[in-house]
């Protein structure tokens, strides 16, 4: 029983590693030959997700699909600088819709938007950092996401998807602030430590 | 040379995730610009949310949509990159928010023997507060407990509390719970960007009284 389970998952992981390999063959179509068609079949599969994404603290499906075609179109101009060292087709994406969401409550105030976050400007890769874009591509982000406690990833998705300040986990949850960090701080550590060990 | 003093890790998620409060967020982005080790563990906290948005239930998306996107295609150009920031000795983080590209230009307000601020302008959505500190070379600043969290990043000289040595690039991202005593190395002025929830309270009454004018 447990050995099926084990290759439906490893059956799983390969679909997984398949599509993003197709991921990044487009972005380098997109970015070499602007190519449209590899484009549509990135918007096919991200839009639906970055709508979800969007549509977060309660904005109308009208201004998250504005702000879907923004992030796609970010996409498309940026491709050329994805650098697949620092993380997944995926990650780049997710990047790309965190800081066009900072950005709209930035814009409202006119303020310039800069490098906050800076993972699609062009920049030295630090040391050891080169393997990350490998390791998450291997399920190994995955794998760390499916084994932490589900208290840990609750945090974790309040505060990447939800886009809700740690202050705001703590309120909604009815825990103390420090609870939350200490959460976060061993949801990371449960990340680093299957980063570096595979285990 | 590298950092001593990093960020805790709750604050590199909270910064990976976007959700840290504004001045929070330019002191974060400004220690990462001069440390390779947040930088990474940030990549790394960003691959979080990218497994995230991948694990997730799409919400169908609008032909009408999907045609305005591929039809805007062809008019895309790169208007937002890239950022010619002028040169200067800041964090760009923080230089962006500044009229000056230097700490000598910046337009201090004295308020006690050897400590000056000035109150970084941020976008009003931002609840904490942003300043700049200066310590008079030697001096030190009253034994305060922090109302709230506060990072300071260390940009010009250096401090030291019962911590440990603070130099340029190092932060201090403490709890509310943590209190202490900074004072300035002999050689230098010390600069640092302060980044506050809410006012630093100082633990003796001379010094609670002192804070209206201090305003730290």
């Amino acid at each position: 029983m447990f050995a099926v389970m084990e290759s439906a998952d490893g059956y799983r992981d390969r679909e997984k590693q398949k599509l993003e390999g197709n991921f990044r063959a487009m972005i380098t179509l997109v970015a070499q030959n602007h190519d449209r068609q590899a484009f549509a079949l990135l918007f096919d599969h991200f839009a639906p997700r970055l709508k979800s994404f969007m549509m977060r603290k309660n904005a109308s499906p009208e201004l998250a699909e504005d702000l879907v075609q923004e992030a796609m179109i970010a996409v498309w101009m940026k491709a050329g600088l994805y650098d697949p060292a620092k993380g997944s087709v995926t990650t780049w994406v997710f990047t790309i819709a965190r800081n066009l969401r900072i950005d709209r409550i930035r814009r409202d105030i006119h303020m310039p938007t800069a490098e906050l976050g800076d993972y699609d400007q062009p920049s030295e890769a630090p040391e050891g950092e080169d393997l990350l874009g490998r390791k998450q591509e291997d399920g190994l982000v995955a794998k760390a996401l499916n084994t932490i406690p589900a208290e840990q990833r609750q945090v974790l998705l309040l505060s990447f998807i939800e886009d809700m300040p740690q202050s705001e986990i703590a309120d909604r949850l009815a825990i103390p602030l420090g609870t939350v960090k200490s959460r976060m701080r061993l949801a990371y550590g449960h990340l680093r430590r299957i980063l570096e060990t595979g285990l | 040379m590298r950092p001593e003093h990093h960020l805790d890790h709750s604050t590199v998620l909270g910064f990976a995730a976007g959700t840290l409060d504004e001045a929070f967020m330019v002191v974060a982005a400004a220690h990462l610009t001069f440390c390779p080790g947040c930088r990474n563990a940030s990549h790394e906290a960003e691959t979080l949310g990218g497994e995230l948005l991948a694990s997730m239930a799409g919400n169908a998306v609008s032909s009408a949509c999907r045609a305005r996107t591929l039809a805007a295609l062809g008019q895309a150009t790169l208007h937002r990159l890239p950022i010619l920031a002028p040169p200067s000795e800041l964090p760009s983080a923080l230089a962006r928010l500044l009229q000056v590209s230097a700490l000598s230009e910046v337009a201090w307000k004295k308020k006690a023997p050897g400590i000056a601020l000035f109150d970084v302008k941020l976008p009003s959505h931002s609840k904490g507060k942003l300043k700049l500190l200066r310590v008079g070379a030697g001096r030190g600043l009253p034994e305060h407990g922090h109302g709230g969290e506060e990072i300071t990043l260390v940009l010009q000289g250096a401090y030291r509390d019962h911590l440990g040595r603070y130099a340029r690039g190092d932060v201090a991202d403490l709890d509310e719970e943590t209190e202490h005593q900074p004072v300035a190395e002999p050689d230098r002025d010390c600069i640092c960007l302060v980044a506050a929830e809410r006012p630093t309270r100082f633990k003796s009454f001379a010094a609670r009284l002192m804070q209206p004018f201090t305003g730290i």
